[in-house]
């Protein structure tokens, strides 16, 4: 405690900082004007800042995490995701402009600054607005096209990434939830089902991990930027497809498979049109299952530990909302005709 | 016999009082946990006033499929237990309509504005 506290005061303030930071990497501007933190828990830091100067004013952000945060296992660090998002804008990809990544010596903690995307994240006004009904029409192919240069991406080039197989996650997901649920036969029946449905692993490909509408910048020509990195890992290409497919991703626009703005057949021929390969509809429903059974058992997971944090409230209600995906497991595995 | 107002009465009250008087002026952080609060107690009062009569139909449906007595949280991990083991699946006579019926009751309590539920209850 006593060294954390004095080298906090050794060093310069959070805002100086990043003001010395950004005066040096980016050119024409000569100080910041708005600084605010837009979201993010502990661990990680969103921040937007406008930079002005001769060059007008430039708006940008800081995905940052304190220096003293340990890195957490399993996910990318903030320098990987950087690496990603550039990799993914050399390969033509939709992705943000990644302006620089934070040096020890900046003192400032660990991160990256990149130029603020204009558009709209919030997945229920994408599918919903009428400012996206051409997006809506669009985006579809955009996201196969977006996975396809992803999953083509060449892991030698990039940072060391966790691998993942869909026998390591699948146990890893069975454990979690009979560690902290009560019995659910709906969850039974899945983890049966996948169990009895198991792909051959493929040769593993760069996957993002959580890609899905709420994930990415969409403006009224589609998408623009793919964002949130840190699941990105070595493992089954499939998973991505499923994973955007999943209902809690459709914000209500059910009827629509791919992120609540289009049809699975044309997700697939997209994707294989674009260079990812060719993707079964069989595949596409196993991914689509394990990620719908995922879910769930995140919110078990968050449920469980409602009593023991500082928002018991609000977790516990996630919790309750494990019965959504038992609703869509079963509307999957079991329709009703 | 308790008296009244029920507990779901009372729920119910608590949460419009926080949505008419405290909703209005507080600021980002504290209304969104404030909203998180009210949707708690709406399903406090759906569930406390569905309860007993959902828990005796989960009951009997199990006692069919089992074929013997016992409490609700038995049969039902009795249940979980036969369908991991194969026993029982999607072919045994029952089974999809207790996993539907279960799970339109618990959706009613929980979230009864999720999509997937308004489109299989519009279904009936």
């Amino acid at each position: 405690m006593q060294a954390e506290t004095h080298a906090r005061e050794d060093a310069p303030s959070f805002a100086d900082g990043l003001a010395a930071v950004v005066r040096r990497v980016v050119p024409g501007v000569e100080r910041l004007d708005r600084l605010s933190r837009l979201s993010g828990g502990a661990s990680q830091e969103t921040w937007s800042l406008t930079g002005v100067g001769s060059a007008g004013a430039r708006k940008m952000i800081l995905r940052r995490a304190p220096a003293t945060q340990p890195p957490v296992v399993d996910k990318a660090s903030l320098e990987t995701e950087a690496a990603l998002m550039r990799a993914l804008k050399e390969a033509g990809g939709p992705s943000p402009n990644v302006l620089y990544v934070l040096q020890p010596e900046d003192r400032i903690g660990r991160g990256f600054l990149m130029d603020h995307v204009e558009g709209e994240a919030l997945g229920r006004r994408i599918v919903r607005d009428e400012a996206f009904a051409h997006a809506r029409t669009v985006l579809t192919s955009q996201l196969a096209e977006a996975l396809a240069r992803i999953h083509n991406l060449d892991p030698t080039r990039l940072p060391p990434l966790a691998r993942r197989t869909a026998a390591e996650e699948f146990a890893q997901m069975v454990a979690s939830y009979r560690e902290h649920s009560a019995p659910r036969p709906v969850c039974e029946l899945a983890i049966r089902w996948l169990a009895q449905h198991m792909p051959p692993e493929p040769a593993p490909r760069v996957a993002h991990g959580d890609f899905r509408t709420g994930n990415y910048i969409a403006d009224a020509n589609g998408l623009a930027a793919v964002l949130d990195w840190e699941l990105a890992h070595l493992g089954n290409p499939a998973r991505d497809l499923g994973w955007l497919c999943v209902n809690s991703w459709r914000f209500g626009g059910i009827d629509k498979p791919v992120g609540g703005l289009g049809a699975r057949e044309d997700l697939l021929a997209a994707y294989a049109k674009a260079g990812g390969g060719r993707v079964t509809m069989e595949e596409l429903l196993f991914w689509e299952v394990f990620g719908t059974l995922r879910w769930g058992v995140m919110c078990i997971g968050m449920g469980a530990r409602a009593q023991q944090s500082d928002r018991p409230v609000e977790l516990s209600m996630i919790g309750r909302r494990t019965s959504e995906t038992e609703i869509d497991l079963l509307r999957l595995l079991s329709p009703r005709t | 016999m308790q008296d009244s107002p029920t507990p779901a009465t009372l729920a119910s009250a608590i949460a419009d009082l926080l949505k008419r008087e405290f909703l209005p002026n507080l600021t980002d952080h504290l209304a969104f946990q404030t909203r998180v609060a009210i949707n708690a107690l709406d399903l406090i009062a759906r569930q406390t006033s569905t309860q007993a009569a959902t828990d005796a139909a989960e009951c009997a449906r199990l006692v069919a499929l089992l074929k013997h007595e016992g409490a609700l949280a038995e049969l039902n991990a009795e249940l979980a237990r036969k369908i991991a083991d194969g026993e029982l699946d999607l072919a045994t006579p029952g089974l999809a309509e207790h996993l539907w019926a279960t799970t339109l009751e618990k959706l009613a309590v929980d979230q009864p504005n999720y999509a997937s539920y308004r489109a299989e209850i519009a279904r009936k």
